[in-house]
């Protein structure tokens, strides 16, 4: 009886001290792979369509983690690559043409990459990240407006934390410059992220 | 006249090859073309609608013609062939035919790729069938122009041997498909009249 409580107590401890004492005082940023699987991300960009309305399209392939600590938001990082061939407007024939040379040069350039190099929070669940867009072989810093949207379990026993990116860029400063008109020479890009922490 | 014989090609014969020999190359020339325009030319939307609504009209063409060579008889190869060249004008006649249908089949497969339809001139849709192949409209854009090459470079071989047969053999093959039955008189012959043509 009093072995079996002995060791109902060391095993509980044994359990529960690994997880109080390491890591917890030096503020450990918690990592998140965006959950690309359950498609709770997105990529998408809008780009007027002559000046007189927006067209949307978005990349179905893309993956990344980020880091997000609590306590020092300033240290969070993120990482996504694009599979640039996953481009996907709604239109097979315009898609074809974005992914050609004319546009993206997919198979010239598979992958776009954005890496941060900063963030700073700005105000209440509002944030500034920069970081470097590799986009056509052609790589240049942008800002993105972040918004953080929530965080907490989820009811499957994990937690997720999730973001939401604005920025937009000169097209021409990514190497395309075919001309879509004066309304149409930069393009919004939205993303979405909900990370699962690791 | 309209149909075929043993010795000469019929009227429609002779108009449908013709027919889809210079719509060929017109839509060739479209392709190469309107693949190039910029977005704010004013062919830009109309030339990639004509070179669909006119390439589905010449699939009818040339289902169209294949019926017609089956119904009818089939003019036997000039007698100054050799065996080499029966064999391989029958083995060019036959891929021309099958590179056109690839061509054309690969053609429908971007414009149907992500399920739209292709409409020919307002008249009627094709639908999609075969949708959602990973790349779709680029591979098929891919396979569409290397075989819409091919198709260039037999047509020449073709048309090149035609002009061999011509001026060189000197037999009737080119002006049989020109709607000339009457045999060429050979150089230097006088031709008499005869009871036995």
């Amino acid at each position: 009886m009093r072995n079996r409580y002995l060791t109902a107590v060391s095993l509980a401890m044994a359990i529960a001290i690994p997880a109080l004492t390491p890591g917890q005082a030096q503020a450990t940023a918690e990592r998140y792979v965006i959950d690309t699987e359950g498609a709770h991300a997105f990529i998408q960009f809008r780009i007027k369509h002559l000046g007189y309305s927006w067209l949307y399209g978005r990349f179905n392939e893309f993956g990344g983690t980020f880091t997000y600590d609590q306590d020092d938001p300033g240290a969070s990082q993120i990482q996504v690559d694009i599979k640039t061939a996953s481009l996907d407007s709604n239109h097979a024939e315009r898609d074809k043409h974005l992914r050609g040379s004319d546009f993206l040069d997919v198979t010239k350039y598979p992958t776009a990459t954005f890496k941060s190099t900063s963030y700073k929070e700005t105000g209440f669940n509002k944030g500034v990240l920069e970081g470097e867009l590799t986009l056509k072989g052609v790589t240049k810093p942008i800002k993105i407006e972040v918004e953080r949207i929530g965080n907490g379990p989820d009811p499957w026993g994990g937690y997720r934390r999730g973001f939401e990116g604005r920025t937009e860029f000169v097209l021409k400063d990514f190497g395309i410059d075919y001309n879509l008109g004066p309304a149409s020479r930069t393009v919004e890009m939205m993303l979405t992220v909900e990370g699962i922490r690791q | 006249m309209w149909r075929n014989t043993n010795q000469a090609y019929g009227i429609i014969a002779i108009a449908l090859h013709w027919l889809v020999a210079v719509v060929v190359l017109v839509l060739f020339a479209l392709g190469l073309w309107m693949v190039d325009l910029t977005y704010y030319d004013t062919w830009y939307r109309a030339a990639p609608s004509i070179h669909k609504g006119v390439g589905v009209l010449l699939l009818l063409v040339l289902v169209l013609r294949l019926f017609w060579r089956l119904v009818n008889p089939k003019p036997a190869p000039e007698p100054s062939l050799n065996r080499f060249e029966r064999l391989a004008s029958g083995a060019v006649h036959g891929l021309l035919y099958l590179l056109l249908f690839a061509v054309m089949m690969s053609g429908y497969l971007i414009s149907t790729a992500d399920g739209r339809g292709i409409d020919v001139f307002g008249l009627f849709q094709v639908p999609a069938t075969l949708t959602g192949i990973p790349n779709q409209a680029d591979l098929a854009g891919d396979v569409h122009l290397a075989l819409a090459i091919t198709v260039l470079v037999l047509a020449a071989i073709h048309g090149l041997a035609a002009l061999k047969h011509h001026f060189i053999d000197r037999d009737r093959t080119l002006m049989r498909m020109l709607g000339r039955s009457a045999p060429r008189p050979i150089k230097g012959y006088q031709s008499r009249p005869s009871s036995n043509p």
